[in-house]
């Protein structure tokens, strides 16, 4: 197995006025492809602001983030953009889809932005992905129109469409009831079955146990980095 | 990206606020609008002077007494400031780049006729004078060349004063009193209408010059001279050749100032194009200051719609967009918007143009230059005012712009 993520002393530090906030203080990660992991935590321990550093939505302070062997903490805000839109996919706890846009059209989004490949029919893709999350049926709902999980299927299928080797999820179950819950667990499942990387931040044990990696953090690091034999 | 999926994305997030958008458009529509109806309104009032001047007879020449400079003040013994009906024929003998030649009398005086009575201008003129301002009498005849060397108490009538002293009934043959002194009545003209400055030409008799100037008059000197121009190229140079024919008859030195003027209705026919051209330049950019209103309005109107969809473009921008995408997103929208305005107001524009000049009857000219300037103008005001609200979306940063409230 090849790293797809190796980060070495992230730190990341908010200056609040005179007060400096450590978020991350030297944190240390390899990721295998094809790992399906979770990382919990207290709130305030610096699980988003890592999952945002590894997302290529932020930049670290220091530290060293190899992605796919490439070294991405010094790269141009255009290709931050490229990264985020070929590489990784990223799945919110609030959703984040665009209001009163159907499915189809929030899914179809990454593959306008995309300047790598010349994309024959982004329509077919959007469905093929909405397809991949079970929602076939539900492609010209706008986001008021659907249920909490749906939503979040279709947030997924977002972050699927631009087929990345990585998905980022932060609290994707935080706004579910649980057995909603236990059904994005299910399709994360399905989506590292079929050989993505996954990596999720969670409050719950129960989502937690489903994942075959568990890395626990507080205050900055991580203090917990265990193979969870139950998992997949 | 390409400019398709840019244009979709642009015009699916205008029609998501219709009633914003249109609102916003309202101004450039507004704009726009204004400005071509401004300046067709402007262009259409300069069309119906010109055509009214040359009405008038577009080769004429007229020569009025006194310099220009010291009107009415009498020079040294010898300086005749005035102009006499030997002048006149002076210059029908000895003039050749002109064809006609009128004298003009005029007299204000009260007229009798029928059971009413009338104050009008009288005019002494010649034959000639029909010709010269292309203007015929419709009924009877008009005075001949006898009838000026005769003193002949004979008068053509303008259409306002027939109508006046002998309502639904034609005034050939009856008898009119000027000044207690009785005429005959020999033709009616036809109604010319309202002169480019609003007085009425037709309230107006026409007496032969002589008869004007002896029997009405009583003096020596008479008011202008008209003369036709063999064409309106030569007017420059027939002006010209009066002033010298002229100056000889006065016996004016080299060097000493000319005691007439000369003025050809060309030089009339460029005074009032100018003027009418720096009324419609006045109008079009009073109007051209709503556009620019238009705009802000635009501006205004993006500038809240970074802030209020921040979250969206902190969407946009995690899944992938760069800045410039983003930047080019809302430029397309602002210059959407614009176009979309600008389009609507010049169809309104046309609209209303037509409107004027078909139901109210003023005479309106849309031109192309002026529709095709309006649009582009439109399109640069969305550029403009579109930039600093779309460099602002495209500066933000992801995370800030998702995490915003
Ligand atoms: N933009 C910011 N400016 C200043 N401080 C910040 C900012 N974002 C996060 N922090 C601080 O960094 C620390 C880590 O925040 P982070 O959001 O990563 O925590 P978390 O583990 O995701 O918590 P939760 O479980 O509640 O989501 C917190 O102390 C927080 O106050
Ligand atoms: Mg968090």
């Amino acid at each position: 197995m090849s790293a797809v993520i190796e980060a070495s002393g992230i730190s990341k530090i908010y200056q609040m006025g005179e007060v400096e906030v450590h978020a991350l203080r030297g944190v240390d990660l390899t990721v295998e492809d094809g790992e399906f992991i979770s990382i919990m935590g207290a709130s305030g321990s610096g699980k988003s602001t890592l999952m945002n550093v590894l997302g290529c939505l932020d930049h670290p302070t220091s530290g060293e983030y190899l992605l796919n062997g490439r070294d991405v903490s010094e790269l141009n805000p255009n290709e931050f953009a490229e990264v985020r839109n070929t590489r990784i996919g990223f799945v919110f706890q609030v959703f984040n889809l665009l209001p009163r846009t159907t499915a189809l059209d929030n899914v179809e989004l990454p593959l306008l932005y995309d300047r790598t490949r010349r994309i024959e029919d982004p329509r077919a893709e959007a469905v093929a992905a909405l397809e991949r999350v079970g929602l076939r049926d539900r492609i010209t709902h706008e986001p008021n129109q659907l249920s909490g999980g749906e939503r979040q299927r279709v947030a997924i299928a977002r972050a699927l469409v631009n087929r990345p080797s990585i998905i980022l999820a932060d609290e994707p179950t935080g706004n579910l009831d649980s057995v909603m819950s236990l059904e994005i667990m299910e399709l994360f499942g399905e989506l590292n079955a079929q050989g993505i990387t996954i990596i999720i931040v969670t409050h719950e044990h129960d989502i937690a146990e489903v994942t075959r990696r568990i890395i626990e953090m507080k205050d900055g690091a991580i203090i917990r980095d265990a193979v969870n034999v139950g998992g997949r | 990206m390409r400019l398709r999926n840019l244009l979709k994305i642009a015009i699916k997030s205008l029609t998501r606020n219709r009633m914003r958008s249109l609102l916003t458009s309202l101004g450039v529509i507004i704009g726009v609008g204004a400005v071509i109806v401004m300046v067709a309104i402007g262009q259409g009032a300069q069309a119906d002077i010109e055509a009214q001047i040359t009405s008038l007879g577009a080769n004429m020449v007229m020569i009025f007494p006194g310099s220009s400079w010291s009107r009415g003040v009498s020079h040294g013994a010898g300086s005749q400031n005035r102009l006499t009906l030997d002048d006149a024929d002076a210059i029908r003998e000895r003039a050749t780049l002109v064809t006609a030649v009128s004298t003009e009398v005029r007299v204000n005086a009260q007229i009798i006729g029928g059971d009413s009575n009338w104050n009008t201008s009288i005019q002494g003129v010649d034959p000639e004078y029909q010709e010269i301002r292309d203007w015929y009498t419709v009924s009877g005849e008009f005075f001949t060349e006898r009838d000026v060397r005769a003193k002949a108490k004979v008068a053509v009538l303008g259409k306002t004063v027939a109508d006046n002293l002998f309502p639904g009934s034609d005034p050939v043959g009856e008898r009119i009193r000027i000044r207690n002194t009785p005429f005959k009545v020999v033709g009616v003209l036809e109604a010319k209408g309202q002169s480019a400055y609003g007085s009425d030409r037709d309230d107006v008799v026409m007496v032969p010059s002589t008869t004007a100037l002896y029997r009405l008059a009583g003096g020596r000197y008479i008011s202008r001279i008209f003369a036709s121009a063999v064409s309106i190229e030569v007017s420059g140079a027939a002006e010209e050749e009066l002033t010298a024919i002229l100056r000889e008859e006065h016996n004016l030195e080299p060097g000493e100032e000319d005691d007439f003027r000369v003025r050809s209705q060309a030089e009339f026919l460029e005074t009032a194009t100018e003027t009418s051209r720096v009324m419609t330049l006045l109008l079009g950019a009073v109007a051209a200051v709503s556009l620019v209103v238009g705009g802000i309005g635009i501006m205004n109107i993006m500038l809240v719609s970074v802030t209020e969809r921040t979250r969206e473009i902190g969407i946009r921008l995690a899944v992938g967009a760069r800045g410039s995408d983003v930047l080019v997103q809302f430029l397309t929208e602002a210059v959407v918007l614009a176009l979309v305005g600008g389009t609507v107001g010049i169809l309104l524009a046309v609209g209303v143009s037509v409107f004027l000049d078909r139901v109210v009857g003023m005479t309106t000219i849309i031109s192309p230059a002026i529709v095709a300037l309006a649009f582009c103008f439109s399109g640069a005001v969305g550029v403009f005012f579109g930039y600093y609200p779309a460099r602002k979306a495209a500066r933000l940063n992801p995370i800030d712009a998702l995490r915003y409230e």
